[in-house]
């Protein structure tokens, strides 16, 4: 078996995600071949060539992979695509742009999001929001699949591939990339990140939001928001954890104002302790913390601050 | 200018889903049924952009069980102008749905399809881009604005990171994220008009598509719960508990 893993990457680094993938990808079985493919990204080819697992680095280094354009990379993964059993990405906005086309374009039924590998051809995947864990089996002579980068751990390095050259595949010229606006911050990105503090509805206002700000530079952590929070517009999109914006498994969440609506849940109850401070000692959110305070958040966000000394 | 949109009959998505005690699948026997949000979403823009005397007319799709016209009843509540149900009682997959969809689009020719991003009970996240795969077309998924202009249209999505702008030749298939609108409430006039808008039934034979599946889905169980929490008096005890207990921090 030969797979192939598409890295998601900003032309020097791997993205958190997809060392992950290397590893959902050695758990198959077979030699992991990794594709980079962007403008100017022999570096990432490099760093990837690394990574532990790793056989053999195709690098596509062209104008129009910037912005990782679905159209176009679907097409250059079809263009070596008859040579892998199985083709992975990270499900990640990255992942699931273009593997659903790349699939398509094989007749192949693509499984998503997998968080465990039970054979070359069965895989466990979560559906309903993480409530029900759905063990499938694919009859495609091509498996692609994209990976739940929380369910496996990342790839460690002391890896040393051999790096090639791919040749471009033509530009299908159906769309163009006209630039990206990022949220420009200081702390770790929360799919990467230890630890996370997140905000809710409860949070009350953009300006009350920020009062997560302190706790999270004592704690190194990033800062994360539930869908009420980003709807409010306390907070940017991107922010957002939960079954349709980021799902994330820190070592310690610290979910603060947030009730724990199941589409919140779905997206951070895998981390390993869970901190939950809300006024309502009802609130669904307690049923999987770790630890949780009935208080006022005003006073015991605070209060944590300086208890953190 | 004529426009495709979908929806998808889910389980209320407010609902605490069961898995049957056999391991065959979920509960779905007298629960709540509602249509997808993400493509509640997807119809929404499509009455906006007709409303603003951009599209001319709405077609919405929805592929499942004869109670899928509710589905579609609800979208033309919403100002849809005909529906077309795809029924059938066998489970279709995300590539069959595409395979479906595009056999409607050859017929109906819009210039745009709008729907979800993804729906909420399978979570696939496949069916938009699959479609526009197997149309040749391209794609923006995750949007959270679109601008027609003319032959191409301006697009910002929601990347992982922000956002990010593109432009799409038209036709083109886009899937709506959350941010892309707030859709309306249906009032009971426009139920009631919408009882009378008309319903085509077909089959997937009858559009030539194979929906056989592709994946076998050998069992499906609930998660491993969580080991019960404590509730701790205050944030001293907590601070404590973080660092000697569970040592996270």
């Amino acid at each position: 078996m030969a797979i192939l893993v598409i890295a998601e990457h900003d032309g020097k680094n791997l993205k958190p995600g997809t060392a992950n993938t290397i590893t959902a990808a050695t758990k198959i079985g077979g030699d992991v071949t990794v594709l980079i493919a962007g403008q100017g990204c022999a570096d990432a080819g490099a760093t990837a060539a690394k990574v532990a697992g790793v056989s053999k680095v195709l690098v596509a280094d062209a104008a129009h992979y910037a912005g990782a354009l679905a159209e176009n990379m679907a097409a250059l993964v079809l263009s070596v695509a008859k040579n892998y059993s199985h083709i992975v990405a990270p499900a990640t906005g990255f992942g699931k742009n273009f593997m659903p086309r790349v699939a398509a374009l094989l007749d192949v039924q693509q499984i998503s999001d997998i968080s465990g590998v039970v054979s070359a051809d069965t895989f466990v995947r979560p559906t309903y929001a993480g409530n029900v864990m759905a063990t499938v089996q694919s009859s495609d002579a091509i498996k692609v699949i994209t990976v739940r980068a929380t369910a496996f751990d990342p790839a460690g390095d002391g890896g040393s591939a051999a790096v090639e050259n791919l040749a471009a595949a033509a530009d299908a010229g159906l769309s163009k990339f006209n630039g990206q606006e990022l949220t420009k911050s200081a702390r770790p990105e929360l799919t990467a990140a230890r630890i996370i503090v997140s905000g809710g509805r409860g949070m009350g206002s953009a300006e009350n939001f920020k009062i997560l700000e302190p706790l999270a530079d004592k704690l190194g952590a990033a800062v994360g928001a539930s869908r009420a929070a980003v709807d409010s517009g306390f907070v940017p999109n991107d922010y957002q954890v939960g079954q349709t914006g980021k799902i994330v498994a820190p070592e310690l969440y610290v979910a603060v104002g947030i009730s724990g609506a199941i589409q919140h849940l779905a997206g951070m109850k895998d981390s390993k302790v869970i901190v939950a401070i809300n006024k309502d000692a009802e609130a669904p959110i307690f049923s999987v913390a770790s630890y949780w305070i009935v208080d006022d958040l005003f006073k015991a966000v605070p209060a944590m601050v300086s208890e953190l000394g | 200018m004529k426009v495709l949109v979908t929806a998808k009959r889910v389980i209320d998505p407010y609902v605490k889903v069961r898995v049957k005690s056999d391991g065959t699948g979920v509960e779905t026997a007298n629960i709540k049924m509602t249509i997808n949000p993400f493509c509640e979403i997807a119809v929404e823009q499509a009455v906006r952009m007709k409303e603003a005397g951009i599209v001319t007319e709405i077609v919405v799709v929805s592929i499942g069980p004869l109670q899928c016209q509710e589905t579609i009843r609800t979208a033309m509540a919403m100002g849809a102008d005909r529906g077309i149900l795809v029924e059938t009682a066998e489970e279709v997959q995300p590539l069959a749905v595409a395979k479906v969809l595009k056999a409607i689009v050859e017929k109906e020719q819009p210039r745009l399809v709008i729907m979800g991003k993804q729906a909420i009970d399978d979570d696939s996240n496949q069916c938009g881009q699959m479609l526009a795969a197997l149309l040749g077309w391209p794609q923006a998924t995750h949007i959270s604005n679109v601008t027609l202009n003319g032959d191409s249209a301006e697009i910002t999505r929601e990347i992982d990171g922000g956002l990010e702008k593109l432009t799409v030749k038209v036709p083109a298939v886009v899937t709506a994220d959350l941010r892309l609108n707030e859709p309306r409430y249906v009032t009971l006039p426009n139920i009631m008009k919408a009882k009378k808008k008309p319903l085509e039934n077909i089959k997937p034979d009858a559009l030539g598509v194979d929906i056989k599946p592709r994946l076998k889905t050998l069992k499906v169980a609930e998660p491993a719960s969580r080991s019960a929490g404590v509730k701790v008096a205050d944030v001293a005890e907590l601070v404590a508990k973080l660092k000697n207990e569970a040592r996270v921090i």
